[in-house]
């Protein structure tokens, strides 16, 4: 029963920001994965880095299930337990699509860089076209696929655009060391174009940074 | 996982398996079939070992010379012994995890952990249980005999504590020549022993489940205790502790103690989704002191049942043991001392109405860890049973504890070393 149900799990599509998190990381690194679900991600490191991977994820149904699937997560909040770490413990700190739901985006961020060497963070970008255009043809806050809840019962309390997210990390001192956006496809966009391309067509986009 | 044929008929040569050392050992082997729950026998060995020439230095101050560690092994140390997990009892618990209880011929009490297939796979891993310092199982403890006197030590015999139970362990796993446990396992005063192992003797321990435990034994449960104890010595029969001499048992004090500690083992819900205000075999209220109602009937059988194959003075010595258990206060009052620089994989599970041992407690574990950079893991699991969960079938409590193991297992590398094939 289970082991269909992992099969199917391991089969399923890899998130696209995932694999661009893949690529930033090096083999055989510490990883701390804060927000980490069912441990999808680490699950994917651990098989294609051969990481030491940690996990912190909110929900405790998702934590059991990533533990049974022999993965190290723990029940935490990013708000509140990512103070029990020590400096510099892990060489990445993670947070994927899962900023926009922190309670101070900043304080984690900062903590982000205190525990680990580099921070990773992936993040819907609220400045992409669609999003723009719902609210400027319909007046309505924008529901999409990837954000599907009404505004009342969304987990996500502070959105932000690529733009803002790079002001932000001007603010805290931190250095991007890479910055990458994904359109609609999952498709890389190009170095090559202006930020305010990135900020209207990246849906989502990925950002590796260093403490200055 | 793979899938473990159901084969009865297979016959187990134990006459290979073997412990050697300067110890004298008794030995009864036997193949252990038990009926239901494992289909296959697993390699059972039943050992005493006495140390007759080593000092067990007690945290009091006393030392307990000659001791011996009655204990129960299940399947097959690997040649490089690396494949061995201990597994750690609870108060009134003993060392029959995974075989028939010699007294009461009840199977064993985890066995919907250990065995063949199971997630402590006895077809994997060699496993073994013993009985804590100060049992009455077969290790030494206050019924046994004072070398001094000749007698039974009852009262004089020395206050131990959790970390004396570990440390006689480890005199054990010595004397087996096991450098490194794969992992220890326990819940409740067994996950106290988890954490001391964990804590004082961590390069030793490559992985560790602490269960519905505390780094600390809190307030509240050793107001428990004390109650425990004090029906126990109010019992005329306990006779100054020398009941044993004189031919009395304190069965009534030990009954109440019992039916005082197993509700704190329970939990308001599960107690009143078992029994309710339902009454006992009757229409109707009495109007009197006889049980009337399910729960009353329920305690007291559980009571009597329990002094059957308890001690009354060990009940005193390893609730005591629990009451002294304090890691914060061995590191200056901070628990992450505790785990400086640990190595060890932790899974720590907590059940969510557990009031014994609240999720709090194993939290704090938690953050004592991770303020270590730890290897961590922890689930806390949505169970209405109480305490009590962690001897029972939880599914998720079962497939946490499964994973845990096979991926500690895939990153000892033991899969490739000399694991028990599957001998069909």
């Amino acid at each position: 029963m289970s082991n269909n149900q992992e099969q199917q799990n391991t089969l399923s599509t890899i998130r696209h920001d995932h694999l661009i998190i893949k690529s930033m990381i090096s083999p055989n690194a510490r990883v701390l994965d804060i927000g980490c679900g069912d441990g999808a991600l680490l699950e994917l490191l651990r098989e294609e880095k051969n990481v030491d991977g940690r996990g912190i994820e909110i929900s405790q149904k998702n934590v059991n299930h990533a533990v049974a699937k022999g993965l190290s997560v723990i029940q935490g909040d990013a708000d509140s337990d990512l103070v029990n770490y020590p400096d510099k413990s892990f060489d990445y700190a993670v947070l994927s699509l899962t900023i926009q739901a922190t309670k101070n985006p900043k304080l984690v961020l900062e903590q982000l860089l205190r525990i680990a060497d580099y921070a990773i963070v992936s993040f819907p970008n609220f400045g992409h076209w669609k999003i723009r255009w719902q609210i400027l043809a319909f007046g309505r806050m924008p529901v999409t696929d990837k954000l599907p809840e009404q505004w009342y019962d969304t987990p996500n309390i502070h959105f932000c655009t690529v733009k803002d997210f790079a002001t932000l990390c001007k603010t805290i001192n931190a250095k991007v060391e890479e910055a990458i956006t994904i359109n609609g496809y999952g498709k890389e966009l190009s170095d090559n174009i202006p930020l305010f391309v990135h900020n209207l067509l990246g849906r989502e986009a990925v950002f590796l940074l260093s403490k200055n | 996982m793979t899938s473990h044929p159901k084969n009865k008929d297979q016959h187990i040569d134990q006459s290979e398996i073997n412990a050697s050392g300067n110890e004298s050992d008794t030995k009864t082997q036997e193949d252990t079939t038990s009926s239901s729950v494992n289909a296959r026998p697993i390699i059972t060995q039943s050992e005493t070992k006495t140390f007759e020439n080593t000092e067990l230095k007690l945290e009091s101050g006393a030392t307990l010379s000659p001791f011996t560690i009655a204990y129960e092994s299940y399947g097959t140390l690997n040649a490089d012994k690396s494949n061995a997990i201990l597994v750690c009892h609870a108060l009134t618990g003993d060392q029959y995890a995974a075989s028939k209880h010699p007294v009461t011929g009840k199977e064993g009490w985890w066995e919907i952990l250990v065995g063949p297939g199971k997630p402590i796979d006895t077809d994997k891993y060699f496993v073994i249980c013993t009985n804590v310092i100060g049992g009455c199982m077969g290790s030494t403890g206050p019924a046994s005999i004072n070398p001094e006197t000749g007698k039974t030590y009852g009262l004089e015999f020395p206050v131990i504590t959790i970390g004396d139970m570990v440390k006689a362990q480890v005199h054990l796993i010595d004397s087996l020549g096991i450098d490194q446990l794969f992992c220890v396992i326990g819940g409740s005063m067994g996950g106290m022993q988890v954490l001391q192992w964990a804590s004082k003797y961590s390069a030793r321990v490559f992985s560790a489940i602490p269960i519905a435990t505390a780094a600390r034994h809190s307030s509240q449960n050793i107001a428990f205790h004390e109650v425990g104890r004090q029906a126990v010595m109010a019992d005329p029969e306990w006779k100054g502790g020398r009941y044993l001499e004189e031919k009395t048992n304190p069965r009534k004090g030990l009954a109440v103690a019992r039916m005082a500690a197993h509700i704190t083992y329970l939990s308001d819900e599960a107690l009143h989704s078992k029994f309710g205000r339902n009454l006992q075999e009757r229409e109707k209220i009495t109007f009197g002191f006889d049980a009337d109602f399910q729960v009353e009937s329920y305690l007291r059988h559980q009571g009597f049942r329990f002094v059957d194959r308890f001690d009354a003075n060990s009940y005193l010595y390893i609730t005591r043991a629990m009451d002294y258990f304090d890691l914060f206060a061995e590191h200056n009052g901070i628990l992450a001392g505790a785990f400086q620089n640990t190595k060890t994989r932790f899974c720590v599970v907590s059940f969510t109405s557990d009031w014994l041992f609240p999720t709090r407690d194993s939290r704090q574990i938690v953050h004592a860890l991770t303020a270590n950079a730890a290897n961590v893991s922890f689930v806390d699991i949505a169970s209405e049973k109480g305490h009590d969960a962690f001897l029972l079938d939880e599914p998720e409590m079962i497939s946490a504890i499964r994973g845990f193991i096979s991926a500690g297992a895939k990153q000892k590398g033991l899969s490739a070393s000399g694991i028990q094939k599957d001998p069909s």
